[in-house]
């Protein structure tokens, strides 16, 4: 029996994703902390000063109650909060608030590849501050600084069933989900900016014996591929144990970027008992259905009914489909370009082929991209004022310089040159000084057709209509 | 000339009406000038303040007690693990008191963070009771109630989380409310058990702690167990009451409660009696279970309320090599030994092991003991008890940890419960002031305080 065949992983997922709230979830410091100077966005209740008092954000709970339903959960109207308690000089209260007895939402699913990948349980709780090592890393540093401003900013988790069959739909999962997240307007799910952060639970079933591996928890992995890499190397890791008949030892283990390993971090007998108890300072926040159904309201078209919708409608295939999906801002601009050239499929085709090169070639901020870009280069083509080669440099110069591609081909006097007479002038100098190869071509060497195309096309500087071209040789050199 | 408007001796007897009134027209901030000369005189015995504020400005002297912030001033707690800790805020309370013309001339001692009953587990050494100085203040606000009883402020907040407003009340002689749940503001109040805590007035009358609730009460959006409830507490102050119903504990007449606490009960029934009203015995078994159920929910919300305190952020480091070990030593040092007892016991309640057989459990003892209480208000006006089943004992004389717990016997259930409940005087044992408790239904502060003021009344008029 095949290895790949023979040990099946079996993947949970828990992801934390922070919410993009005006103000931290206890107090009224600005959530938008990523860019500030340390301690810039602090106040007494998220650094923790004797005395201070949480008071929850209602915001956070819509944006969590909204990601509830976007995933189809149920939620739960009863909502209460935790305090899990340790020691960590990023914690200020030594203890963070969550929910560990009553989450949030329950019991959804989120479909990857056609199958539902159930999500236990998504609950609130705030972020913990960030520390500054004095030196390359935290065991060789002199001292550590600690910067507060993350400290109180409003957090989802979201638990996953172990219903994740490989790293590669782990990774897919989370694509997924940040498509979702950046839809309904909760998170924008940036994994390099820490906005998500994923951990894993991954054990093999040997399906010869039936027997399955102990959990691993797999830490660190800050991009949608390290996901993918560091479950692909720990899979390896507990199946190489299992052939050798090794016991899989119950920890917790960090994705290591420079060696492309995972590295045990702690094991299961070292695990913190964290002493949930109800937060005293927060009475229960129950939720009525009217707010409910408001926040159920203003959930729009989801990433998955969209993708059927453009496959349905568009005539593209779903590989093509979900590219220009998964990005919100794409799958409008799309849209909107559909709806004023009427050309889905051409439109498709200059976002598959030349946006997303520009894409990956240039900063995507500094792109400048529209709707009408697109509708512009396509008709210019339609009316046959430029020919596809020449438009594909109009786009690119439309998008680096913000002019419109109409505006580019009436500056640089672009336009095709399509005079029947002129063409035929230039052709007939072409042919003449070069008496040779026309006796080579009609000696039956018709490969040099396109010789004499490229010499037209020089003297006219590559603005000849590529059409009359062949005409006007054909006639000449033919006949 | 304005210097014989107000002497000292004179100052010292100031309700805090008087005080008020006094103010309106205390351009030359005589009062505070009085309180900080009187403190300075007394508090060399009876060692009320941990600061005195000599900058205070000038408006009604008032004494906080120093687990509640004052922008500006140190907060201590009474623990050395507050050294040096500046409040960056004011309390919400604070910010009221301000707001309408007080000024706070010190911080008042307690046990540290407030655990205890005495004072005696403060690290700036106990407070001496005014009637008595080789006796205790009684506590935690042992601080606020010497400070009041011996005139050095005319008015001050304490804390009650077990009855440390109550009991240093009963013992000093003073009035001490602690509000229902949810009433007064927590937001600035270095929490000991959040679903406990209250802070609350001890004044010299009833009215006083009814003109004081009326300034610090009232919901704070800074505080989200505050209720948004609009109550005059000084509605019956002054009036005359119909005749009501009042259930006396039959557990005021328990083993553990000193013959001459239980004499002074007898005699505050017959003086019920006397003025008309229909006094009952009631039996109040379960309360037996408050002091338990108060020591396991209570340590278990210090364990984690006190986390804070870790040598990283504020007050007292003591740096060790690694980081286990500067949070180790500076718990250590910082924390005296009746803390670090509760902080130990509430560990191991919340460890998840343990956590359904007494957190859990405590919880649910917690409810039946509300209901139970509840259950008597459906009968009877209010509750009568002792406040402390003693009066104040000498300075170092009980060591015993469960002794000293049982104390609280009869002051616990409010906070259980979250019920208002006033200790007011009722005469002495010998020279030593003894503490009727009234608890109410939670939200009757203003009837509680009410029937107070007309039983202080009345007591005058009877001279008991």
């Amino acid at each position: 029996m095949e290895k790949a065949n023979r040990y099946k992983p079996v993947i949970g997922l828990e992801i934390h994703v922070q919410l993009s709230t005006k103000t931290k979830a206890f107090c009224n410091c600005s959530a938008d902390v990523f860019d500030l100077e340390p301690n810039t966005s602090i106040c007494p209740v998220c650094t923790g000063q004797p005395g201070a008092l949480p008071v929850p954000s209602m915001e956070m709970f819509e944006l969590g109650v909204r990601l509830g339903l976007a995933l189809n959960c149920k939620i739960n109207r009863y909502s209460r909060f935790d305090r899990k308690n340790y020691f960590y000089p990023d914690l200020p209260k030594g203890y963070q608030i969550t929910q560990f007895f009553y989450p949030l939402a329950e019991h959804g699913f989120l479909e990857v590849e056609g199958k539902k990948v159930r999500i236990r349980r998504i609950h609130l709780e705030e972020d913990a501050g960030k520390l500054m090592h004095a030196g390359d890393n935290i065991t060789e540093a002199d001292y550590s600084l600690v910067d507060m401003n993350r400290c109180g900013v409003p957090l989802a988790e979201i638990v996953t069933e172990p219903d994740i069959e490989s790293p590669e739909q782990a990774r897919i999962f989370m694509e997924k989900l940040r498509s979702i997240l950046r839809y309904i307007g909760v998170s924008s799910g940036d994994m390099e900016k820490g906005a998500m952060r994923c951990d894993a639970n991954i054990s093999v079933v040997d399906t010869l014996t039936g027997k399955q591996s102990n959990k691993v928890e797999v830490k660190n992995m800050n991009s949608f591929r390290f996901v993918e890499k560091a479950l692909e190397y720990e899979y390896e890791r507990i199946v190489e144990h299992l052939e050798k008949g090794l016991d899989v030892e119950r920890e917790t283990r960090g994705w290591n970027l420079s060696t492309k390993t995972t590295v045990s971090m702690r094991s299961k007998e070292e695990a913190h008992d964290y002493r949930y108890f109800p937060e005293p300072d927060i009475p229960p926040v129950v939720l009525d259905d009217e707010f409910i159904e408001k926040i159920k309201a203003t959930i729009g078209e989801l990433p998955e009914q969209r993708l059927k919708r453009f496959v349905e409608s568009y005539g593209l295939n779903t590989k093509e489909a979900w590219a220009l999906v998964e990005d919100k801002e794409i799958g409008d601009l799309y849209e909107e370009a559909v709806k004023k050239s009427g050309e889905p499929k051409e439109v498709a085709n200059w976002f598959l082929t030349e946006l997303f090169r520009l894409y990956g070639e240039y900063e995507k901020e500094k792109l400048f991209v529209s709707a009408d870009t697109f509708v512009e280069v396509i008709n210019l083509i339609k009316d046959g004022t430029i020919s596809r080669n020449m438009a594909k440099d109009v786009f690119q110069e439309s998008l680096l310089t913000g002019k419109m591609p109409k505006q580019i081909v009436e500056e640089k006097g672009l336009k095709q040159i399509d005079d029947t007479a002129l063409i035929e002038q230039i052709a007939k100098k072409v042919i003449e000084s070069h008496p040779k190869e026309v006796e080579t071509f009609k000696a039956g060497k018709e490969g040099l057709f396109g010789f004499f195309v490229g010499q037209v096309m020089k003297e006219l500087k590559g603005k000849a209509n590529p059409k009359t071209v062949n005409e006007i040789l054909n006639k000449l050199l033919r006949n | 000339m304005e210097e014989r408007v107000l002497n000292s001796e004179e100052f010292k007897k100031l309700t805090l009406r008087e005080a008020i009134e006094f103010a309106k027209s205390d351009d030359l901030g005589i009062l505070v000038k009085r309180a900080l000369e009187v403190i300075e005189k007394e508090d060399k015995i009876l060692n009320a303040f941990i600061s005195v504020n000599k900058q205070a400005p000038r408006g009604v002297p008032i004494g906080i007690k120093d687990n509640i912030n004052v922008q500006g001033i140190e907060t201590t707690c009474a623990s050395k693990i507050l050294k040096g800790y500046i409040a960056t805020y004011d309390a919400t309370v604070v910010k009221k008191l301000k707001e309408n013309g007080f000024s706070v001339v010190g911080k008042t001692n307690l046990d540290e963070f407030a655990m205890g009953a005495s004072t005696e587990y403060s690290a700036f050494g106990p407070t001496r009771n005014p009637h008595d100085t080789q006796r205790v203040a009684g506590g935690s606000s042992g601080g606020s109630a010497a400070a009041v009883a011996s005139g050095e402020v005319v008015a001050a907040l304490g804390s009650d989380t077990g009855g440390s407003i109550r009991q240093p009340a009963a013992f000093c002689g003073v009035v001490g409310f602690k509000p229902s749940y949810g009433l007064v503001s927590r937001y600035g109040l270095v929490a000991f058990a959040s679903s406990l805590d209250q802070i609350g007035p001890i004044t010299k009358t009833v009215e006083d702690s009814a003109i004081l609730m009326n300034i610090i009460a009232g919901k704070d959006e800074n505080d989200s167990t505050t209720v948004d409830r609009k109550i005059d507490f000084t509605q019956f102050i002054g009036k005359e009451l119909p005749r009501m119903k009042i259930a006396v504990a039959k557990q005021s007449f328990n083993d553990g409660v000193e013959e001459g606490v239980k004499g002074k009960i007898d005699e505050f029934i017959k003086f019920l009696e006397s003025l008309g009203h229909f006094v009952d015995m009631v039996d109040l078994d379960e309360i037996k279970y408050s002091v338990a159920t108060y020591y396991i929910i209570a340590p278990a919300e210090v364990s984690s309320n006190l986390s804070r305190f870790d040598g990283v952020k504020y007050g007292l480091r003591v740096s060790a090599e690694g980081l286990r070990e500067m949070y180790e030593r500076t718990r250590g040092i910082g924390f005296g030994d009746e803390v670090k007892r509760r902080i130990l016991i509430g560990t191991f309640t919340l460890s998840a092991a343990y956590y359904d057989a007494y957190f859990e459990k405590a919880q649910k003892v917690r409810r039946k003991i509300s209901t139970k209480l509840n259950s008597v208000f459906e009968q009877y006006d209010f509750i009568v008890t002792p406040t402390s089943p003693i009066v104040a004992f000498k300075i170092g004389s009980v060591s015993d940890p469960l002794v000293y717990y049982m104390m609280d016997i009869f002051t616990i259930p409010a906070n259980l419960a979250g019920l208002p409940a006033i200790s007011i005087p009722f005469g002495k044992v010998e020279h030593l002031p003894v503490g009727i408790q009234i608890m109410g239904p939670r939200f009757s502060d203003a009837k509680v305080l009410g029937f107070a003021d007309y039983i202080e009344r009345h007591l005058g008029e009877k001279g008991a």
